[in-house]
């Protein structure tokens, strides 16, 4: 039961990522590939419709880890307490800028307000690496089950870290460069002519950035996380994730975009959830792995909710995802043709 | 002194939750609005009421994009500044959360998407469902975050267990705390006049400035009636069951906020004064005699159970401001009805639209139920205190322990600066939307 419901929350999460990571990249790709207004309307409309039902996969994903794993909701939340207060005034600034920019039609109010989209999105790819890092790094759990990190101790991936080290930093910038891939494939999906091919450079010259960046990770991995390697011994059907995600990463770097870009959007959305996957399962059992000492480590079973909890949530959680899901999906498809300038008629004009 | 990491952790909440449900009670209350206007819409020939209902749907975006970004921070809050609260009553409000997650939010968020850049690409009855959606959800929402709030105040349909945290007994008994019923009415209720009356005001405006006048007429027919019944309905049943049921569960808090420091047979009902907390007694007072006692328990000469009952470490810990918050609340709620009544009476006989005076006075009402409403929460929470979970867990026992108040002052701060900003530039986008006002159907291009 608890196994299921650690499973149920990665697949979640996961979907939180892959959705809201292509909001992210179109806004980090946003000043490099669009040169006009028009070019930029056509970047928003790409993800106008459907950013604010990507966003609550995040708020769903952190309501169902407090029911299923409530200590792990209130030692993860309290613990990273400055990195998620910081996410959350980017998000606010990311979500106001999206809707603001459109209510003035004057150059310096919409400029002002694409900077605040750029650096807020670029900044939570970066703390959602950060997180990424951090719970794979482990951090110094006390027996009560409880932590706290500052922003930063000696940069160094010890027994008492702080939110920034070398490792965490590393997959920072990693989720940057992986999310502004997917992004940008999300990107040629949605657009044509010049603005396509500018995308898919900068998609192809981001690549080259990210294979370097993964490959370091992988080795650094087991050295700032021992318990890592142990559990892709232990279970190593596992190992066909990362493989997968390197079969995803070759397949977005072959992929023809310019005639097939749904398969270039499919291959790097297998890339973002099979990494993500790949780093869940050398984490379970745990939730949070402790630098300090590993029985202070909340694993799926000293997290749990109570049974009755768990199973209550079974009635009515995969149903109402499903629901979510199926309607979600035609959403996507009704504005699944590449996106044009003509914005809405409920935009102010 | 409180300990300044609760003050701080206590202060912030306040403050999220303050600011953040000025959105969502006008978007909630517009949501129904909508539906109406939708409706209309279908079963009429020719664009107007989608031009009016397109107009509302973007004073509802800009509302709900605002309600969004300060949603977020309160459910992360239960972990990042509440982490013992969390781990103790995690197997409950958990529930509810998560379903205001999974089956409202989503909902709402996904089909305003669709409302916002898909007006041009379905049609009218796609539109009307997708609204219908957004009312669905809107509401859902309210009842999931109404559901964890009533079990706080009066926790049903759990069991500890043997480490001592709670769990649930039976979904079905937390989604039908009698608790629940008459909050949600109420609340519910104020959103819908909170709805009406900026519909009202930004209408009078334009009537009053010669402007959308075809536009104006249609929104105040929609939204007087329902501001008028909704300014009745918050009154009685809601309001007065809703304090009925504080004074059978919560008396300690329905003596504070009443001002009754003494037990009295035949209480009188307190209209005005200051209370003296060094005297425990009111400052020239204005009273209704033997009302109390009356309004309570239909009896003029029944006990209310006055302060002086109960044990002072269970009684609130702001009375004075308990006090003052549930008299503004009961204040502003009576000059709804007075001013929503009024303009009812105007339109029946058809005079409204040429009552300057009566429109000047909608104009200004508009922040009348955003007071109200905000002073209405401060009742029900301060009442709550000094309990977390009400006659179960205190406040103070619920703080994540290693959240120092350096690091819960300086989010507290960073808040407040955020959401001064974010008020300023609603206000000046609201302004801005008006200014524009709707599309007029004569220049309305065809789509």
């Amino acid at each position: 039961m608890e196994t299921l419901w650690y499973a149920l929350l990665t697949c979640v999460f996961i979907a939180y990522v892959v959705l809201d990571g292509y909001d992210f990249g179109v806004g980090i790709l946003s000043p490099f590939v669009a040169r006009n207004e028009t070019e930029r309307l056509r970047l928003r409309t790409a993800i106008g419709p459907v950013w604010t039902g990507n966003e609550v996969w995040l708020i769903a994903g952190s309501a169902l880890l407090f029911l299923a794993f409530p200590k792990a909701f209130a030692a993860g939340f309290s613990g990273f307490y400055l990195a998620l207060m910081i996410m959350l005034w980017l998000l606010m600034g990311r979500g106001l800028a999206f809707e603001l920019r459109e209510h003035g039609e004057h150059e310096l109010w919409r400029g002002f307000w694409d900077g605040i989209f750029f650096l807020a999105n670029l900044l939570l790819a970066f703390v959602a690496g950060l997180l990424v890092g951090n719970l794979l790094r482990g951090v110094p759990l006390e027996a009560d089950g409880y932590f706290f990190l500052a922003w930063w101790t000696d940069f160094r991936p010890g027994a008492q870290p702080g939110l920034l080290d070398w490792f965490t930093l590393l997959t920072g910038a990693t989720m940057v460069a992986l999310l502004t891939l997917h992004g940008g494939s999300f990107l040629t999906m949605k657009t044509r002519g010049a603005l396509q091919a500018r995308t898919e450079k900068a998609v192809q010259s981001t690549l080259l950035m990210l294979t370097p960046l993964l490959l370091a990770l992988v080795v650094a991995v087991p050295f700032v996380q021992p318990f890592f390697g142990r559990h892709y011994k232990a279970a190593p059907i596992g190992s066909v994730l990362p493989l997968l995600a390197a079969v995803a990463l070759l397949s977005r770097r072959l992929t023809p975009v310019r005639r097939r870009p749904v398969v270039g959007f499919a291959a790097s959305s297998l890339l973002v959830a099979a990494l993500l996957a790949a780093a869940a399962w050398g984490t379970f059992p745990n939730l949070l792995i402790a630098t300090t000492d590993q029985t202070h480590s909340l694993t799926s079973m000293t997290a749990a909710a109570e049974r009755t909890g768990l199973e209550a949530g079974l009635w009515w959680v995969p149903a109402g995802l499903a629901l979510v899901i199926v309607y979600q999906v035609w959403i996507h498809r009704l504005f699944s043709e590449p996106a044009n300038s003509d914005a809405s008629s409920l935009t102010p004009p | 002194m409180m300990d300044t990491a609760l003050l701080y952790d206590r202060l912030q909440f306040a403050v999220t939750a303050t600011f953040h449900y000025l959105f969502p009670q006008l978007t909630m209350g517009l949501a129904l609005l909508l539906v109406y206007l939708r409706s209309r819409d279908l079963l009429s020939d020719g664009d107007h009421f989608h031009h009016v209902a397109t107009f509302w749907t973007r004073i509802f975006a800009l509302s709900f994009a605002f309600g969004v970004v300060t949603g977020i921070p309160l459910q992360f809050q239960f972990g990042t500044n509440w982490a013992r609260f969390s781990e103790f009553a995690g197997g409950i409000v958990g529930q509810t959360l998560a379903m205001e997650g999974v089956f409202a939010f989503f909902l709402e968020s996904s089909f305003l998407g669709l409302l916002l850049f898909g007006a041009s690409r379905v049609s009218r009855g796609i539109l009307w469902l997708a609204t219908v959606l957004l009312f669905v959800g809107a509401w859902l929402s309210g009842y999931f975050i109404l559901a964890t709030n009533a079990w706080m105040q009066h926790p049903v349909a759990y069991r500890v267990t043997p480490d001592g945290r709670l769990t649930v007994e039976s979904l079905m008994g937390l989604l039908t705390n009698p608790w629940l019923h008459w909050q949600f009415a109420h609340n519910m209720t104020a959103a819908v006049a909170t709805g009406a009356f900026v519909m009202a005001a930004v209408c009078a405006l334009y009537l009053l400035s010669g402007r959308h006048r075809a536009h104006a007429e249609t929104c105040l027919r929609t939204a007087v009636p329902a501001g008028a019944l909704a300014s009745v309905l918050l009154i009685t049943p809601t309001g007065h069951e809703s304090a009925r049921q504080v004074f059978e569960f919560q008396p300690v808090k329905g003596a504070a906020f009443e001002g009754l420091f003494r037990t009295e047979r035949g209480a009188d009902l307190l209209l005005i004064g200051q209370p003296n907390m060094e005297t425990m007694t009111i400052d020239n007072p204005l009273v209704v005699p033997s009302a109390l006692s009356l309004l309570v328990y239909n009896d003029l000469y029944a006990k209310v159970k006055g302060l002086d009952a109960f044990p002072r470490q269970d009684w609130p810990d702001h009375i004075a401001l308990l006090y003052y918050a549930y008299h503004i609340m009961a204040g502003l709620g009576t000059l709804l009805l007075a001013v929503m009544g009024s303009a009812l009476i105007r339109l029946w006989r058809g005079t409204l639209f040429t009552a300057r005076r009566l429109l000047w006075l909608l104009m200004l009402s508009a922040p009348l139920p955003y007071l109200a409403t905000t002073a209405g929460w401060m009742t029900a929470e301060l009442g709550r205190q000094p309990w977390l979970v009400y006659g179960l867990y205190r406040t103070e026992e619920g703080l994540s322990p290693l959240v120092h108040s350096g690091n819960a002052l300086f989010t507290l701060l960073g808040f407040l600066g955020i959401y001064l900003a974010l008020g300023l530039l609603f206000v000046l986008l609201l302004v801005e939307t008006l200014r524009h006002g709707p599309t007029e159907p004569d220049v309305a291009r065809g789509d």
